[in-house]
């Protein structure tokens, strides 16, 4: 792509040397690392960031220090909502594509409640939000925020429930309304929350601006499929002292699809690749408005809907969603779906292959093997794990392959099989001589036998099955 | 009742076949609907505020001076690129006239912008589907079983279910009973079940071989030599195949290779440069490998976003057009598990694993979808239907969100 140069470096330009040579260069070890070079390196990665550099605090540095920071601003601007332990940062973008260094900050999703709601109602829904918890290879997949919708336009309503709100839940919140009267009640009830407020529009934003200055609260700024009216918000409300803003371009389910997706990636274009400061801030997306309009479609279907809007929002740039339907058939897909977008794409995919052990084997405790595609010996690990049962677990290198398409890719073959049942010595660890294969690699099973000279025990397809199968069918 | 929710779906949304249908059914619509009730009830009871003494006061402002009175208007200027690279176009199936018996053929390809970046420029061809029909039984996970049970073995009835009531563009015809560890059936047999699906639908066909290198090498030959002209898409070629051979007989024939590798763009580029020296750029789709929802999607995605990109930029060894195996969707367990009662139930979370595949993919270019699920094939057409209809959002009444009572 053509993009205009910036006198800035972009993430990829940005060398270690640049940012050693701000750095006091003493070599003092103080943030831990060897050397200065050390902690500039981690520095370019966004391993560390330079306070942790003591020295470079102290006053004789303060140049230096404000000229790393603004070399290190990312392009979207880092919003942080909520106060303590739960608080959720938003944007903090430094590139538009993952491949182009690594996406920080996941999409945050906030569950609706509304002041129309009964007490159990709210209770039910802020408790089901804050137990939802998914373990998926060695993370835990959570919900993150509260949307607090004013139905009833009723400032006293809205206090009321936002109160409940900020006593049962230490999620971070979204207060939502239009109307900064309801606003500000909302806000005196969670005078120290630091709650996003939602929204600021070519209508309210005065009085919407002077609410976020004195709560010292983020900002929305709101001009659905309006980009002229959203930048000029923008540069009103920052020219107005409020510095933390996230934008609110409008989603648009159905045939205002193409504009939602063009709007969001146009915005991201602008702020990573043209330099646009007017771009440069979070973007939230409101899945829920697949719920308008819901007429007598039953609500299987809207979730549905929901989900997919979600879905193309965390690939195109959304850094915060309200969503409504909370069943965990359909967050689910998308909890995982944000977990992998912002997984580090600089990290490997395959893991060392090798020996495993798991609890304490010994001469007559099972031996299986899997591949060393890291997704697929995590799921393994876990289920072994979870078994409780002492077992050997052979990875073999299968250049990050996966069982079923290393079989059909030959990536894993009879020979790797045989290879690392030698190369790993196991033959000295156990008496007897059988292997439990994955279900998916049956195809291979004669071949296996034939070349290692080892008893092939074909074990399930999926290794969630594994536990079952050591009670049931091992035996030395 | 929840007949009664259902005829009013279709009455409102004219789904055909009905999504809901697709998604199966529900014993616990009768049950939600019952919950809602009583919660409508209870809100006239409850009106949940507190005195106005009890709340904080309002703070004051911090005084900033120079506050401007009235909105500082701007323009916001759309970022549009322009790219030296262009997506081959390619084309499937061929009609009478052409040399085939296809009713239509299939053209993909051709995009000269990022996935659906339609501010830009529009899409020059929409994305299709093609849908999986396996050529003998195999396991299949209950969500999609229960649509297609009535089929399995009959590969024939399975493609005519395929077009005619879930709306593929395309079919794919996996020919696994060739494979020499399954029931090793011979090309014979091979051309006789394409032969019978060719005879029952007239969309372009994709033909899937067993994942032996050797085998497949043999059926392909003899398939792509008996339908000569129809312009099938060999699915797939790859670096352990004799490629030289196999390129030499789908160039001979008229067909289309799918030239696949494993998540690895170098790999894609040499596998491609072999190909050139017996066969057309507009005669080679690519698959970069499709992982799913949770088992790798990400390297899948970004490879085939990094390949869409390259191939703008004018790497023209990736400009091709891309397809995905999406159907690899359900190898993630929690497509088709049965999980505690919190996730379930599955054969909801199952198709709609399927989907976010898909529209993952979809923005990152794909262009061929090779699908299973008929809720998740008519989603994913729903979509893309959307994506290019070149109709504008309605801005008027988006901020009724916040008040929406669901």
């Amino acid at each position: 792509m053509s993009e205009k140069k910036k006198a800035k470096p972009k993430v990829k330009e940005l060398s270690p040397i640049d940012v050693y040579k701000l750095l006091p260069k003493t070599n003092c070890k103080e943030c831990g690392e060897e050397n200065c070079m050390a902690f500039a390196t981690k520095i370019v990665n966004r391993e560390v960031n330079i306070d942790q550099c003591p020295p470079l605090l102290k006053k004789e540095y303060i140049k230096a220090y404000s000229q790393l920071k603004e070399m290190l601003k990312p392009p979207v601007r880092e919003v942080i909502v909520g106060d303590g332990e739960k608080a959720v940062k938003l944007g903090g973008k430094l590139v538009m594509y993952r491949h182009e260094f690594t996406y920080f900050n996941p999409t945050a999703i906030a569950i609706d409640v509304t002041d129309e709601m009964t007490d159990e109602e709210l209770m039910n829904r802020i408790e089901k939000t804050g137990k939802f918890s998914y373990e998926y290879i060695g993370y835990t997949l959570k919900l993150d925020m509260i949307a607090v919708r004013s139905i009833s336009g009723d400032p006293e309503k809205f206090q009321a429930v936002v109160k409940k709100v900020v006593e049962k839940t230490d999620l971070p919140l979204i207060l939502c309304t239009l109307n900064a009267n309801v606003a500000e009640a909302g806000l005196m009830a969670a005078p120290k929350a630091k709650p996003l407020l939602y929204a600021a529009t070519i209508e309210n934003w005065k009085d919407m601006a002077e609410l976020a200055l004195m709560y010292n609260c983020p900002l929305v700024a709101s001009a659905p499929n309006d980009l002229n009216a959203l930048a000029s918000l923008a540069k009103t409300l920052l020219a107005f002292g409020v510095k933390d803003l996230v934008l609110d371009p409008g989603t648009f389910a159905n045939e205002g699809l193409a504009d939602t997706l063009n709007n969001f990636t146009m915005l991201r274009r602008a702020a990573c690749k043209g330099g646009e400061e007017l771009a440069g801030f979070p973007l939230i997306g409101v899945p829920m408005v697949a719920w308008m309009g819901k007429g007598e479609t039953a609500d299987e279907v809207i979730k549905w809907r929901e989900a997919n809007l979600a879905a193309m929002l965390i690939v195109r740039f959304a850094d915060v969603l309200v969503m409504h339907g909370d069943d965990g058939w359909s967050l689910l897909p998308n909890a995982v779906l944000r977990q992998n977008i912002y997984t580090d794409p600089r990290k490997p995919v395959a893991v060392e292959p090798g020996l495993k052990e798991f609890g304490t084997p010994d001469e007559n405790s099972p031996v299986l093997f899997t591949t060393n595609f890291a997704l697929t010996y995590y799921t393994v690990a876990s289920d072994i794990e979870n078994s409780k049962t002492n077992a050997y677990l052979i990875v073999v290198e299968t250049e990050g392959s996966a069982v079923d398409s290393g079989v059909a890719g030959r990536k894993l073959t009879a020979e790797k099989v045989a290879e690392a049942i030698k190369e790993t010595g196991i033959e000295n660890k156990v008496k007897h001589k059988k292997i439990i294969i994955p279900g998916k690699a049956s195809r291979i099973s004669g071949e296996i036998e034939e070349l290692s000279g080892w008893k092939v025990q074909v074990g399930p397809r999926d290794s969630s099955e594994i536990p079952k199968y050591l009670i049931d069918k091992w035996q030395p | 009742m929840a007949d009664k929710k259902k005829k009013d779906e279709k009455a409102g949304i004219n789904f055909s076949p009905d999504l809901l249908d697709l998604l199966s059914k529900f014993q616990e619509v009768e049950l939600e609907d019952f919950e809602l009730e009583v919660k409508d009830l209870e809100l006239w009871f409850e009106s949940g505020t507190l005195p106005r003494q009890l709340m904080p006061q309002p703070k004051a402002a911090p005084i900033i001076k120079g506050k401007p009175r009235e909105l500082l208007k701007t323009q916001f200027m759309s970022p549009i690129e322009t790219y030296p690279g262009k997506i081959v176009e390619v084309k499937l199936g061929a009609t009478k006239g052409e040399g085939g018996s296809r009713g239509c053929s299939v053209v993909i390809g051709g995009e000269n912008s990022p996935a659906f970046y339609t501010f830009e420029r529009p899409v020059v061809h929409p994305p299709v589907v093609t849908l999986d029909v396996f050529d003998m039984a195999l396991p299949l996970s209950k969500a999609v079983k229960m649509h297609v049970k009535e089929v399995i073995g009959d590969p024939a009835a399975w493609a005519k279910l395929a077009v005619e009531n879930f709306g593929a563009d395309m079919v794919t015809v996996h020919l696994i009973s060739i494979d020499p560890l399954l029931k090793d059936a011979t090309p014979k047999d091979a051309i006789k079940t394409v032969e019978e699906i060719l005879q029952t639908v007239d969309v372009p066909l994709v033909i899937g071989g067993c994942g032996d290198p050797v085998k497949d090498t043999a059926v392909f030959a003899e398939i792509t030599e008996t339908f000569a002209g129809e312009r099938f898409l060999i699915s797939s070629l790859t670096q352990d195949m004799d490629v030289e051979r196999c390129a030499k007989f789908v160039k001979k024939n008229g067909h289309v290779a799918l030239s696949f590798t494993p998540m690895d763009l170098n790999l894609a580029r040499e596998l491609n440069r072999r190909l050139y020296d017996h066969l057309n750029k507009e005669d080679i789709i690519m698959d970069l490998t499709t992982a799913a929802l949770g088992y790798g999607l990400d390297y899948a995605f970004t490879n085939m976003e990094r390949a869409r990109l390259a191939g703008l930029m004018g790497d023209a060894e990736l400009a091709h057009p891309m397809s995905s195996g999406t159907t690899n969707a359900w190898a993630a367990r929690e497509a088709w598990l049965k999980m505690a009662p919190e996730w379930e139930p599955r054969e909801l979370r199952g198709p709609l694993w399927e989907v976010t595949t898909a529209l993952t993919l979809l923005l990152a270019g794909v262009d061929l979808f090779m699908m299973m699920h008929p809720a998740a094939v008519k989603t994913l057409k729903e979509v893309t239907g959307q994506l290019v209809s070149g109709k504008k959002a309605d801005s008027s009444s988006f901020s009724d969100w916040i008040s929406l009572k669901p």
